[in-house]
């Protein structure tokens, strides 16, 4: 009886293949969370090991900063929260692919679900919600982010180099992003979708905590549930 | 003041926004609007996290050649609509960029 190891690997590579080319803009940001961490007064051990424990770019910028500003700890933890909300929607995003697994897979792939991993993967798990492996391409993008990461971030601590910003490697993010959500555009409520949650975005990018990106989607959202499903729209 | 207390408490309140949904998932039907909604999450979610990095400039909306990335945003959106290749379409948005950032 045939195992499936090969369609897991097969999974798991194609997960970690879909997210390599995000390095470009993570780890240079990383290695900026090293050094910033440092100047925060952040002891090395423990600059490194959040990246482990807490495993959120922008929130572990965000506590970085506020251990810099001797900010009371309720307040960390809260804004902590408030900038990683919009992963809950990422969360209701893949539930459904990820139902039928036991808890701790769930566990593990909920430690994993970034931005990039999540956006690494979607397209993959739309196209085949159904295939036994989906959880593998998930564990591979989740994983690969996760070794970047705490590559990056012992760069940053150890070496306290930053690598050249002129080249601007933090672009590659939102390309990627460009990458994956273009095609998902299919048709025209889609794209009238996509177009709203990027003027809210715009127009919400003042809003503290990154809470502009959150309540951008859930705008959206809200549209794609008013707008007719006819073809003419 | 520990740190170590507040790193712990931000991965677990971080890892327990990420589990919500997966860890109901099975154990309760969400209400049909919602399930309606989710194939959007993708695309409201990313294009949310793209497109103030192309139009805002120190929160200002500038699409003027001063900012590059605007430029090279809809030339990576052009490739990407046409080509459907992830690495092209990065190659080609650094590019564009880049080829700004001299010209500029």
């Amino acid at each position: 009886m045939n195992d499936h190891t090969g369609e897991r690997r097969a999974a798991f590579w194609l997960g970690v293949r879909a997210l390599l080319p995000m390095h470009l803009g993570v780890v240079p940001f990383g290695v900026i969370y090293g050094v910033v961490a440092l100047q925060s007064g952040i002891p090395p051990l423990a600059a490194i090991l959040m990246s482990s424990i807490v495993f959120a770019g922008s929130a572990q910028f965000l506590i970085a900063q506020l251990v810099g500003v001797g900010a009371p700890a309720l307040l960390m933890v809260g804004a902590a929260g408030l900038v990683n909300l919009r992963h809950a929607l990422y969360s209701a995003s893949v539930a459904p692919v990820l139902e039928h697994l036991p808890m701790r897979w769930k566990l593990v792939l909920s430690y994993f679900l970034t931005d990039e991993a999540y956006a690494a993967a979607i397209p993959h798990l739309l196209a085949e919600p159904r295939s036994p492996f989906a959880h593998w391409i998930l564990l591979g993008a989740g994983f690969a982010l996760w070794a970047g990461w705490q590559i990056a971030t012992i760069v940053g601590v150890v070496l306290g180099a930053e690598l050249p910003t002129d080249w601007s490697l933090d672009f590659a993010l939102p390309l990627t992003f460009i990458a994956i959500v273009v095609p998902l555009l299919t048709d025209r409520r889609r794209i009238a979708v996509a177009l709203a949650a990027g003027a809210l975005a715009v127009l919400l990018a003042g809003l503290p905590y990154k809470l502009g990106l959150f309540f951008a989607a859930i705008g959206a959202l809200a549209l794609a549930a008013i707008l007719p499903k006819g073809k003419a729209q | 003041m520990n740190l170590w207390w507040i790193f712990v408490a931000s991965g677990l309140l971080t890892f327990a926004i990420r589990l919500s949904f997966i860890a109901l998932s099975g154990r309760y039907r969400p209400p049909s609007w919602f399930v309606v909604m989710l194939p959007f999450v993708p695309i409201t979610a990313l294009t949310a996290l793209i497109v103030p990095e192309l139009l805002l400039v120190a929160g200002q909306i500038s699409i003027g050649f001063d900012n590059p990335r605007f430029w090279a945003g809809l030339v990576a959106i052009g490739v990407a609509a046409w080509k459907r290749n992830v690495l092209l379409t990065i190659g080609c948005g650094f590019a564009a960029l880049w080829v700004m950032q001299v010209l500029r």
